[in-house]
């Protein structure tokens, strides 16, 4: 017979199985058995600021290795404040287990101190969650839910731990199989090659195809069979802000991202295809615009591991459920390429027809300041971002080469990620040079995380595009409230001197010329966090855009509009060779 | 086209279990026209059967959202035609001296009884098909319900 051992020691004991090396979190009253099991445990204990910086560590962390993160909070107040981050991880389908403390079994539902109904309040916003009322559930429990965060389409499962279930003990018996009757995966046993087939033969047919690649290729480790189906067709590739990174945009069939904020020529291109090859991407409404009019020449192939992403949003002509990896390596086996030469020319035209531009203004511009970062990190970097301009700038003018580099909130849209995301991400991957690209209204909203990074030492560079604004309201504001900027403006700060409070190094640039040096001295430092204040154009705007509900070919801030304002065009610093896209096919 | 759909799902016999599956559909904004949840032959499964008003797409959609979760076990929707189903149905009807030999004449012809009687009111019951039922109601009305409960749609599937 089995040692007895205490509920809380069956967890520490379970993560160590699921090999979990880092947790975030933060003990009170009713998680304080599990941060005693954790104590003397191998598993290193990362205490945050705040709990919703702890479910952001954890999602920075799943995100930049492809593991499980997993984040720690006390009963009530601890609970909720992990509910935005588990949210983000929700709609990012990203593998977060979070467990909370709760109050005792005996006392659930009399509004005792620090109680709230935790389960309740993340049903909606998880894959699935557990409240352990015996202890005998607890090893089952925890092996499910590392099981269910990580397989299929992943997301953020909840244990809720009543203290008793902790200070209980048991017998440890370890499960070593896994039996959940209501969770079907799709296995490469399911994956319908009749659909396969089918598509394979409508992009045989196709003359104007582009492939639309989302999160699921990183999710999935797909990306070397992206790779291998978009050289082997000749059919371009566009990703989604989630799915930037997997594919290189160094590549001469890169066409960047699509979308509200994606590159006008990319859009352009995506208005005018006849096939769209959707391979793990859910056609958010970012994406798509007005459904009715998404690409809506074209016949639409969807690749997609969870059956409810399949025409919810737009109808597609070619569904085919599964696995993203299995199902493209079996379209690689059979598909032939269409002729894609006259298609490939048609885009290239419009990109040298419709680059990026912005005008010089007397203060810094975000744009600069993000192509110097994409340059001097050979893009690559793993990059954070919060939510708004920056992030869209981000997405546009770094160049993303490789997976698991672009760490941001894109369904929630969360503020305050980017900090939180990249101490996960700097834990996770100690070797990566990490980067926060952060606004300055994201960035206060878990500046308190600069704590957590200094305490731990990590080198991680915050760059704060700071416009004295909530940038992309302001914009909104400007462009459909008749620039009424109902708090939209944020009080001036002085990020320097809070870096160094925290114990960080602070570099304030004002100047186009010092925005070289200061990221090379940020490169430098190595054994501290360092924040750059950059100080930027207050009324500079994110184009181009479409305008929420127009279709992709009437997009406002256009090449030709901004051109006759006096905007200058901007090619990305390493677009791909012209030459090569020429010569391709 | 919206239409009334019967779904029968097989669900774990957990506490929380209808608080997911009504939450995700109510979530979605669906309209549930009725659910109904009771253990079957195996204990620790549980059957419900959701009536929702919805069109194909949206169908689609509430089918796919009910089989990603994991206390869910088998989804089936029942083709019109392709399935028995029954509600219960109790009703509080006024009744006089003369009204009375007629109300138990209807609740006769559609099978079912009075559960209770008294002085000026009757009680009636009556098991039967969503169809069958509205119609009893649609009899009963003209004597003056005073309260009205149905069960919603248990079904199983034909053979």
């Amino acid at each position: 017979m089995a040692a007895k051992m205490k509920g809380a020691q069956i967890l520490v004991e379970c993560l160590k199985r699921e090999g979990v090396e880092v947790a975030f979190g933060i003990p009170g009253g009713a998680n304080l058995p599990t941060f005693d099991a954790l104590y003397n445990s191998p598993i290193k204990v990362i205490l945050t600021a705040h709990e919703q910086g702890a479910a952001h560590m954890a999602d920075g962390y799943a995100r930049a290795t492809g593991k499980v993160g997993v984040c720690l909070a006390t009963s009530g107040p601890g609970a909720t404040n992990l509910v935005t981050g588990i949210a983000t991880a929700f709609m990012d389908s990203i593998p977060v287990v979070a467990i909370t403390g709760q109050v005792r079994t005996s006392v659930i539902g009399n509004d005792a101190f620090q109680e709230a109904d935790t389960i309740g309040i993340t049903r909606p916003i998880t894959k699935h969650s557990y409240l352990v009322k015996d202890v005998r559930d607890m090893a089952r429990v925890v092996r499910e839910a590392f099981y269910i965060a990580s397989t299929g389409r992943p997301g953020p499962v909840l244990i809720d731990l009543p203290v008793d279930s902790t200070v209980a003990e048991t017998e440890f018996i370890y499960p070593e199989q896994i039996n959940i009757r209501g969770y079907r995966i799709q296995a490469s046993p399911l994956i319908d090659r009749a659909a396969i087939h089918r598509a394979a033969e409508a992009i045989a047919q196709s003359k104007q195809p582009i492939i639309y690649a989302g999160a699921g290729v990183i999710h999935g480790t797909a990306f070397a069979e992206l790779l291998e189906l978009a050289h082997k067709t000749h059919i371009p590739v566009t990703t989604s802000l989630l799915g930037l990174g997997g594919f290189p945009e160094t590549d001469s069939l890169s066409l960047g991202m699509l979308g509200m904020h994606g590159f006008e020529y990319t859009n352009y291109a995506v208005a005018q295809c006849d096939l769209l090859i959707g391979i793990g991407a859910r056609f958010d409404d970012r994406v798509t615009g007005k459904p009715d009019e998404f690409a809506r020449r074209a016949k639409k192939i969807h690749v997609d591991v969870d059956p409810s992403s399949i025409n919810k949003t737009v109808v597609v002509d070619y569904p085919i459920i599964g696995d993203v990896k299995q199902v493209l390596q079996e379209l690689n086996r059979i598909v032939q390429a269409p002729d894609t030469r006259a298609w490939l020319a048609t885009i290239q035209k419009m990109r040298q027809e419709y680059p990026l531009l912005y005008r010089e203004k007397e203060k810094l511009l975000p744009q600069f300041i993000i192509q110097e970062i994409s340059e001097l990190t050979k893009g690559n970097a793993v990059v954070a971002t919060g939510v708004g301009q920056h992030q869209m700038w981000t997405a546009q003018f770094y160049q993303f080469n490789r997976p698991r580099s672009m760490i941001t909130s894109g369904g929630l849209g969360t503020m305050g990620f980017g900090l939180p995301a990249a101490i996960g991400a700097q834990f996770g991957r100690p070797d990566a040079v990490v980067w926060d690209i952060d606004g300055d209204g994201s960035f206060q909203m878990t500046t308190q995380e600069l704590a957590t990074a200094s305490k731990h030492k990590l080198p991680i560079k915050v760059a704060i595009m700071n416009n004295q604004h909530h940038g992309m309201v302001r914009q909104w504001q400007d462009l459909f409230y008749q620039g009424r900027h109902a708090q939209s403006e944020i009080n001036p700060v002085d990020f320097v001197r809070l870096a160094e409070a925290y114990g960080c190094v602070g570099i304030r640039v004002e100047k186009k010329d010092d925005v070289r040096p200061a990221i090379e001295r940020a490169m430098a430092i190595t054994d501290r966090p360092t924040v750059m204040d950059f100080v930027v154009e207050e009324t500079e705007d994110c184009w181009p855009m479409i305008a929420p509900g127009k279709p992709h070919d009437q997009m406002l801030g256009t090449y030709e509009t901004l051109k006759q304002a006096g905007g200058v065009p901007q090619h990305r610093r390493s677009d791909p060779d012209e030459e090569a896209k020429l010569s391709l096919g | 086209m919206s239409e009334r759909h019967t779904i029968s799902c097989l669900v774990e016999n957990h506490f929380g279990v209808l608080a997911r599956v009504s939450g995700l559909i109510s979530a979605r904004a669906f309209n549930i026209d009725s659910l109904t949840v009771s253990t079957t032959e195996d204990p620790t499964i549980s059957r419900m059967t959701i009536v929702v008003d919805a069109d194909a797409i949206k169908l689609e959609q509430v089918k796919n959202q009910l089989n990603r979760l994991i206390d869910v076990i088998e989804v089936q929707e029942l083709k019109e035609g392709q399935f028995i189903d029954r509600e219960l149905l109790l009703a509080r009807v006024s009744v006089d001296g003369r009204s009375r030999a007629e109300m138990e004449s209807i609740v006769r012809n559609f099978g079912g009884r009075l559960a209770e009687a008294d002085e000026d009111s009757v009680v009636i019951e009556a098991a039967g098909d969503t169809h069958t039922l509205d119609r009893l109601v649609e009899q009963l009305r003209s004597y003056g319900i005073t309260k009205l409960v149905r069960t919603g749609r248990v079904a199983l599937e034909k053979q």
